[in-house]
């Protein structure tokens, strides 16, 4: 593959000249930057996920549809051929989560978290190296749980447990909730925020809380 | 009601506790990834350079795994060569 500049790619990948060389330009940049993708799909899933050549072809032609059209939102602070890696990986990991986590729904994730009854992590009765300190964690643990209660709407909340505790990608909880990637970023950021300003009200200091459980 | 485990109370407060207000969103942070990773390449200090863009690497695994992998598909490629 010849190398090229950002202003090649661009000039040879945007709707071409009609004449023979333009469009002879035009396709074989097609041609290669398609190459690129998948040889690059090759090496991004590797050890990550395991998908047959076939699907990374597919993933390639998505993301090549993609760039050709986002073509004017290439800013040009990095080698273009780093741009269209970028949103070919994007393709390729959110379609390889969304197959992963098909099968999981939220009530699923959620339902052993808001389990009824005692609460008696054993942890605290195995490792806990005091009475006192066990007692001091029993407190820390009560008291941000009752936080957590009072200051989360049910969707922040449930968006936390399925992010954070449960390592849900945040593109599929958002898709379940009906939301996008974007707005549950923020709805997390807010609860987190909601969260902080409490404990700071309160007078907690989460070195303490930190620290009951070193 | 919500339960928590020792371990992951630990994991929620560290997240709270590091809440800043001038965090990049996923798309934000999308956006600035492919130059973080050519700095990274070129030996720079990218989290320092880009504090935000590494802030949210720290605490978005989803994008983490896209800026690891967009790191490992460069580091190929740059080999083929
Ligand atoms: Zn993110």
């Amino acid at each position: 593959m010849p190398k090229r500049t950002n202003q090649e790619w661009l000039a040879e990948l945007k709707s071409p000249e009609h004449n023979q060389a333009g469009l002879s330009a035009h396709n074989q940049a097609l041609v290669d930057l398609r190459a690129l993708l998948v040889r690059g799909l090759g090496y991004a899933v590797a050890n990550r996920y395991h998908v047959p050549e076939a699907d990374l072809e597919d993933f390639a032609q998505e993301a090549l549809l993609k760039i050709l059209d986002g073509l004017d939102t290439f800013r040009g602070e990095s080698l273009f051929t780093t741009w269209a890696n970028k949103i070919a990986i994007n393709v390729a990991f959110s379609e390889l989560r969304r197959l992963r986590w098909k099968d999981v729904s939220l009530q699923d994730l959620v339902a052993p978290y808001e389990d009824s009854g005692d609460f008696t992590p054993e942890v605290l009765t195995d490792s806990s190296p005091s009475p006192e300190q066990r007692m001091n964690q029993r407190m820390m643990i009560e008291k941000v749980q009752e936080i957590i209660n009072e200051e989360l709407t049910d969707r922040q909340r449930t968006a936390m447990i399925a992010v954070m505790m449960e390592g849900m990608p945040i593109r599929e909880v958002a898709r379940r909730m009906g939301s996008n990637r974007n707005a549950l970023y923020k709805l997390l950021h807010d609860a987190r925020s909601h969260l902080k300003a409490r404990m700071q009200l309160e007078g907690i200091s989460p070195q303490k809380v930190l620290a009951a459980f070193e | 009601m919500m339960k928590l485990e020792p371990a992951m109370l630990k994991k929620m407060v560290h997240a709270v506790i590091t809440t800043r207000p001038d965090e990049l969103t996923c798309d934000e942070c999308f956006g600035e990834i492919d130059r973080f990773v050519e700095m990274e390449l070129a030996g720079k200090n990218a989290a320092e350079a880009m504090p935000l863009v590494e802030d949210h690497l720290q605490r978005c695994h989803d994008c983490h795994e896209e800026f690891e992998a967009l790191l490992a598909v460069l580091k190929a490629l740059h080999a083929e060569e």
